[in-house]
């Protein structure tokens, strides 16, 4: 069994983001990118696939600029097997990607496209979605448990009630939540070895999707400062503050 | 509490542009460590920084260690830590690939010690003391002693340690007392107490392999007579398993001004009779052995200063764009803006920063050439490399552990008053930093060393490789001269060699004929070669970063670096007159006071 990862280089969750004085979009400009936290828990999961002898070979594919080989090469030190680079320099969303992962899942087969349930940067939260729409695939979002046997893919999924567990049948799409597993940190090793493991190179342009953004970003502004807060004398008071001033209840 | 990031943009720029990283890739045996596996490892190794190693910094400080019936206990979550950092293979980069090492270059290994150092110097501490001792055995031992103890070492699951200090012998190791006893089958008791032993007893590893200076009964006075042992914890039997506990423990740890999660043992050797100990190399010879380390253990404690240096900022500098204080000058919004846009809280920020960037940029280029030194195969290359390497040693010892002292000083500073509360965490760099000056050679010794063996007494000629050095930056400066964006940097750095030439030429005159006044100078001209060769450094960085924005680059790190150089130009290289006057004309003023009126 073949299992695809899709993986996108972010901002690395420890660095403090700033907006842009023109209220473009954040700052990048020699900030630190790392792979998203999620997709890295994906890569895990899948890795553990193919030590369990379940999944035969796991291919990682990430969609951006050149620099996204660096994400890559740090999912092949964890232990992916190859890499795709869908390549561009275009602001990509999620539909974008979710075509991109249609094209490359028809291409390569596999039985399971595994991805993280949002990315940290845009926090979307579409991507698996949309894909698992377009390929015609049923799909398992926020998974903290993934069995597969027979064909078919267990999934326990974190819902607001407390926990779901669905089956699928392959091939599907698993979107991982933060309990699924917890990665390993890459060996020595396994990073000099990933070097040597091939990164194929495919630029967006010469596969015919239209990857132009449908959402235009109109501002990117900080969350308002939190101001002081008060003490109320009793609860009337504070259930009267609350239906009339903040307006919640 | 800040969480710390590796800057490695910065790392980048000064291994590929300063160190010439490339050329290092093009020696033979370095082949492998391509730009892509540079990026990766350092990416990984950043990682395993800011997640393992950062958040264990503060809970090491505060905890400590703890001895009890010399059971040395580490501060809580450095055990599993360095369960993962040997299992991650981290351990093994720099070793040599014959004993399961990656056999990766000294520059890289630098950037990714800088990282695991600014994380957590205390627990990299131990990692250190076992390269040095693995670099030590592996030059000195016998096969047998290198097959038994170094395939372990180098992964990581024993430790190593340097027993040299005694309660009489601090710097002055020709007083070592310590006895080695030979018995009949060839192996030697060792008795006696070393003290200042780091990570010399702990819970981390199945092993702690010590290695211990003393005297045979026979052996000469003095450093013609301190002979160098392997005195394991364990004892190894045939098979590679461990065997009974050697006669040795930890009779203490010492409570210290910082690295608090670095045990810093009492060693007792042989109260019960004598421990096992095993002959390195030849008899008497010990010492000599010793040195052949000291340029890697030297350069690994002017990295400790570049890491808390850098980590001092970055936790400067986030405090100094959260907090609100005041209407800055001349501001006419009456608004109360946060500390950065205040003129003196940015003056403070552009000295740690600048001097961090000259320090980090002095030390890779160093550690560069380190790799030459050892794997050039033109043996003149090998020559001069080498030559540049035991000049700058001391330099980058001397002048990155000091100046750390005073940037992480000025991160407290910049905190204002929480700064000097604990758990701010400013502090405990500072403290930290406080040790990097006098272990591994006070600054005084790499002063001393480097007016003496490096520069006066020079076996290729006094001054050669300082003359050498001052060319290179000569035409630096005629470059920069010419240069109508960067000429004021020129006209800083010119001034500032000038003075080290100045310095320099007083230093060769005056070491033979008076010495005391030449010492009395050894620390300033230490301070001033480190403050002209980081000022070239920044120089060099300023003129590519230019060429690169001329060339169209609308990387704002570019600009950053060219701001940052044309600071330290402006604030630090001027400090060479007054080190080069206080050489020159100061010496009297140190010696004439009458040891009776202090």
């Amino acid at each position: 069994m073949k299992i695809l990862v899709a993986v996108k280089r972010v901002v690395d969750f420890n660095v403090k983001v700033r907006v842009k004085a023109d209220q473009s979009g954040v700052d990048l400009a020699n900030v630190k990118m790392s792979m998203n936290p999620f997709d890295e828990i994906a890569i895990e999961e899948a890795v553990r696939l193919k030590e369990a002898g379940i999944a035969t070979e796991v291919v990682v594919i990430s969609a951006g600029p050149t620099q996204c080989q660096e994400t890559l090469r740090t999912a092949l030190a964890i232990g992916a097997d190859r890499a795709i680079l869908a390549e561009t320099d275009a602001e990509l969303q999620p539909l974008a990607v979710a075509k991109i992962l249609k094209a490359v899942c028809e291409k390569e087969q596999p039985q399971l496209l595994i991805m993280g349930k949002q990315a940290i940067d845009d926090d979307s939260n579409q991507t698996g979605q949309m894909a698992a729409a377009l390929l015609g695939w049923p799909q398992a979002t926020f998974a903290s448990k993934l069995t597969v046997a027979n064909g078919e893919a267990t999934v326990i999924r974190e819902v607001d009630g407390g926990l779901e567990t669905i089956a699928l049948t392959l091939p599907a799409v698993v979107t991982t939540d933060l309990r699924l597993n917890e990665p390993r940190y890459a060996t020595l090793p396994n990073i000099m070895k990933a070097k040597k493991k091939p990164l194929d190179v495919q630029p967006v342009a010469a596969m015919g999707i239209d990857v132009a953004p449908r959402l235009k970003t109109l501002k990117v502004t900080e969350p308002p400062k939190r101001s002081g807060g008060i003490k109320v004398a009793d609860v009337a008071a504070l259930v009267a503050k609350l239906k009339n001033e903040a307006k919640v209840i | 509490m800040s969480t710390y990031i590796p800057p490695v943009r910065d790392m980048r720029f000064v291994l590929n542009e300063l160190a010439d990283f490339p050329s290092i890739t093009a020696l033979p045996g370095y082949e492998e460590s391509t730009p892509d596996l540079v990026e990766a490892i350092m990416d990984e190794a950043g990682k395993f920084a800011s997640e393992v190693l950062a958040p264990l910094n503060a809970q090491g400080d505060r905890q400590g260690c703890q001895c009890k019936d010399g059971v040395v206990t580490a501060a809580d979550g450095f055990r599993d830590a360095y369960q993962l950092f040997v299992e991650t293979g981290w351990n093994a980069m720099p070793c040599a690939v014959e004993y399961g090492g990656q056999g990766l270059p000294t520059a890289l290994t630098a950037a990714v010690h800088e990282t695991w150092k600014s994380a957590n110097l205390a627990f990299m501490l131990c990692p250190m003391l076992t390269m040095g001792a693995i670099e030590a055995l592996r030059h000195h031992a016998s096969d047998e002693i290198k097959n038994t103890y170094l395939p372990k070492m180098v992964e990581g699951k024993w430790t190593g340690t340097m027993n040299l200090t005694e309660p009489q012998a601090g710097s002055d190791l020709s007083q070592i007392r310590a006895k080695a006893v030979p018995q009949a089958d060839g192996t030697y008791r060792i008795t006696g107490t070393k003290i200042f032993i780091t990570w010399g007893e702990h819970d981390m590893a199945e092993n702690i392999v010590h290695l211990v200076l003393a005297r045979l009964p026979d052996a000469p006075a003095g450093v013609k007579g301190i002979s160098l042992f392997v005195v394991p914890k364990f004892l190894v039997n045939n098979d590679g398993s461990l065997g009974a506990r050697n006669d040795l423990i930890c009779a203490s740890i010492e409570h210290k001004m910082g690295i608090h999660g670095s045990p810093t043992a009492v060693m007792a050797y042989g109260e019960k009779g004598g421990a096992t100990g095993y002959l390195v190399g030849e008899a008497n010879k010990g010492l000599g052995y010793m040195f052949t380390m000291m340029n890697h253990a030297r350069l690994n404690v002017g990295l400790e200063g570049v890491a808390l240096a850098e980590r001092a900022y970055q936790h400067a500098l986030a405090y100094a764009r959260e907090r609100v204080q005041s209407v800055p000058a001349g501001d006419k919004s009456g608004v109360a803006k946060t500390l950065i846009h205040h003129a003196d809280v940015r003056r403070m920020l552009m000295d740690m920063k600048s001097r961090t960037e000259a320090m980090r940029a002095l030390l890779y280029w160093t550690a560069a050439q380190m790799d030459h030194a050892q794997r050039n195969p033109d043996p003149a290359m090998r020559q001069t490399a080498q030559a540049t390497v035991d000049f700058m040693i001391p330099v980058v010892k001397g002048w990155c552990t000091e100046s750390s002292i005073e940037i992480a000083s000025t991160g407290i500073q910049i905190h204002g008053g929480v700064g000097f509360i604990e758990e701010t965490g400013a502090s405990q760099y500072m403290r930290d930093a406080r040790i990097t000056t006098i272990y591994e050679g006070t600054t005084g010794i790499q002063g001393n060393d480097l007016i003496g063996r490096k520069l006066a007494k020079e076996k290729s000629g006094p001054g050669a490789t300082a003359k050498a050095l001052r060319q290179q930056i000569k035409t630096c400066v005629e470059e920069l001269s010419k240069d109508k964006q960067l000429y004021s940097i020129g006209k800083q750095l010119g001034v500032a060699l000038a003075d080290l030439e100045t310095a320099t030429e007083w230093m060769l005159e005056n070491y033979d004929s008076n010495p005391q006044a030449a010492h009395a100078g050894a620390v300033p001209y230490l301070l001033l070669t480190g403050t002209v060769t980081g000022g070239w450094q920044m120089a060099r960085a300023a003129q590519i970063a230019q060429r690169q924005i001329n060339e169209g680059s609308a990387d704002t790190f570019l600009q950053a670096k060219l701001e940052t150089a044309r600071y330290f130009a402006a604030h630090q290289l001027p400090k060479t007159m007054g080190y080069c006057t206080a050489i020159t004309e100061g010496s009297d003023a140190v010696l004439s006071l009458d040891e009776s009126l202090f």
